[in-house]
């Protein structure tokens, strides 16, 4: 085969061009001074592990908190999401049912409209979240996306299981819970996924809601330290540096800040990689 | 016990196995039988729906502070200052149009949005290709893994990895400069900026990308391939005739989900980077908006640039879509 080289070429690259730049920031996280000074800044040859850039940011201060603050946005968003789009997903599975079009309507119109940026910002405030963590959760709680595809899912619970259940005398929220939850297991996992990602990710957000240093979430602190720190001039959204130390943050401390950050991604996506495939067909279905 | 299968089925709204007969029967009903029924259902969507109302609904009708000089301090909170605030017509949308920074994030954002049409929405489709000819499940799995994975990254990530790969400190220049060489200012140069932003966008989101192509190539029938084989006609015939249009109708989903979108180029990727590289190529209008409205306190001006994104997107969109329907496409949605 004469393309073969070249696809392997390819893919060889490919797969360089994402594990390069993540080797080399854990192998610097993990380098001493002296590793670091001899390679005249990021290391791709381990030379030893040296955990204290670990050590510092994990002994209190800055990023202790913001890894504290991101996780329990994280969990509390991730369940309050989970658990309202489930519910709305299943409350809008049975054509038929009262008020179903128009209900649907309202959910899908969604796509279409968007709120601007000042109006949003403006409702949250006035509804006094601002510098309060519930302005990284509630603005994005529900993804209409993510309440398509599980509905596309419940549509494809065989009716016959719902209506023997329902004979059975259960509830619909005892056949949500017994019966078409354990069915849709794959599809929970996937967008439960998606949804702690996004919280985990979420920056923006902090940006603007956001004003005191002791609740910012790790993105906001880790711009704060790569980003801000790379350029000093910049301003604007970039905080000014909120020591964790008391001298500026070597690279390994920065690097091992971007590790912290990445890690959360790489630990639960294996877990969930195989039902991508199935969950971006279900996606790919009109509501 | 697996997951019940998933076929795509557009149009469709009745379950399998419900049998037809019984529908015209339950709407006979009375709507209170009905409520009866149905309003363990409506309770399990209100919240839902609440939270859209809130957060969602009421910004988009609050958008109407676009025709006012929305001032918060004549107000004890927004709605109060929304309330005193004096109506000024279309005169931030006069001002607006009157701005050249406006229309230098309006052509940015085109320019941007053009040159990611070119240059990025094709390799997905490639790379879908690609990994559907690897025979090897193992490494295909393998590849898919390794590209999908910085999808989930944030773009503060993305943009640090960028900066320590090939910023001013990062791993390129510190290899050049070892190397006698003058480092290439590649994170904080305006001119080759759009080549940037692409860069990060495809290294984030190439393999993510592919998946929906990965998925419309495994539905196209083997036998197609073996027959045309068979004909002799050579790999790139049967990719021609076989495989692009099989790939067609999500190529031009997503092309019209992308032209609707082609005033969002993406914001926390730009606001990340704009002092790095200036405000001349950094600025594209999500970032106007922001600067305009909390930056600099010009609520009207900033709700109005908001509202003209919105107003034309929907246009955008509205308008793709129906080319896609004269084309004998499906689109985003069906007809009816």
């Amino acid at each position: 085969m004469p393309g073969t080289l070249a696809k392997a070429v390819a893919l060889t690259l490919l797969v360089a061009a994402v594990l390069v730049p993540l080797w080399a920031v854990l192998v610097t996280s993990l380098a001493s001074r002296g590793t670091i000074d001899d390679a005249g800044g990021m290391v791709m040859v381990p030379r030893e592990i040296d955990p204290s850039a670990y050590i510092t940011i994990f002994s209190g201060g800055d990023v202790t908190r913001a890894v504290w603050i991101s996780t329990l946005v994280t969990v509390l968003g991730t369940t309050l999401s989970l658990v309202l789009t489930v519910l709305a997903a299943y409350g809008l599975s049975r054509p038929g049912s009262v008020a179903h079009r128009g209900l649907l309507f309202y959910f899908l119109l969604t796509f279409l409209i968007f709120p601007g940026l000042v109006p949003s910002y403006l409702v949250v405030t006035g509804l006094g979240l601002k510098d309060n963590i519930w302005s990284l959760i509630l603005p994005s709680a529900i993804s209409v996306f993510n309440l398509v595809v599980i509905r596309a899912f419940f549509m494809n619970v065989p009716a016959e299981l719902l209506d023997s259940a329902r004979i059975d005398g259960a509830g619909e929220l005892r056949i949500l819970t017994r019966i078409v939850l354990p069915l849709s297991r794959a599809v929970i996992a996937v967008v439960g996924l998606f949804y702690a990602v996004g919280y985990w990710n979420a920056y923006f957000n902090a940006v603007l809601y956001i004003d005191s240093n002791d609740k910012f979430p790790i993105q906001r602190v880790l711009q704060s330290y790569i980003l801000a720190g790379q350029s000093p001039n910049v301003s604007g959204t970039a905080v000014s540096l909120p020591g964790v130390t008391a001298y500026p943050p070597t690279l390994a401390v920065k690097m091992a800040v971007v590790v912290v950050t990445v890690i959360p991604a790489v630990i639960i996506y294996p877990f969930v990689q195989r039902h991508f495939t199935k969950g971006m067909i279900t996606g790919a279905v009109k509501g | 016990m697996s997951a019940p299968s998933v076929t795509p089925t557009p149009g469709r709204e009745t379950p399998a196995g419900r049998p037809p007969p019984r529908r015209p029967r339950r709407n006979r009903r009375t709507l209170r039988a009905r409520l009866r029924r149905d309003w363990p259902l409506l309770a399990m969507a209100a919240p839902a729906a609440a939270l859209l109302l809130v957060f969602h609904y009421l910004p988009t009708l609050g958008n109407i502070i676009a025709f006012q000089d929305y001032n918060p301090f004549v107000g004890d909170d927004p709605l109060d200052a929304f309330l005193n605030s004096e109506w000024i017509g279309f005169g931030n949308f006069e001002a607006l149009f009157r701005d050249p920074a406006f229309w230098d994030a309006v052509r940015n954002t085109l320019t941007i949005t053009a040159f990611q049409l070119v240059f990025f929405f094709p390799l997905p489709i490639m790379l879908a290709i690609l990994l559907n000819s690897i025979v090897s499940g193992r490494v295909r799995g393998f590849v898919q893994s390794v590209v999908y994975l910085p999808h989930f990254f944030s773009w503060v990530l993305v943009v640090t990895f960028f900066v320590q790969m090939f910023g001013g400190a990062g791993l390129l220049a510190q290899e050049m400069r070892q190397a006698g060489l003058e480092p290439w200012e590649i994170m904080t140069n305006p001119d080759t900026f759009i080549v940037l932003v692409t860069a990060e966008s495809v290294w984030k989101d190439l393999g993510w990308g592919a998946i929906v192509f990965l998925a419309a190539l495994s539905a196209i029938d083997p036998n197609l391939y073996e027959a045309a084989a068979a004909d002799g006609a050579g790999r790139w015939r049967r990719l021609w005739h076989i495989t692009l249009p099989g790939l067609r109708p999500v190529i031009v989903l997503l092309l019209i989900m992308r032209l609707g979108d082609a005033l969002s180029v993406g914001f926390e990727q730009f606001i990340l980077q704009r002092e790095a590289v200036g405000r001349e190529a950094a600025e594209v209008l999500d970032t106007f908006v922001y600067y305009q409205a909390i930056s600099t306190q010009q609520w009207g001006l900033g709700a109005a640039a908001g509202l003209f994104k919105a107003v034309v997107g929907l246009a955008l969109i509205l308008t793709a879509n129906k080319i896609a329907h004269r084309l004998g496409e499906q689109g985003v949605y069906s007809k009816s």
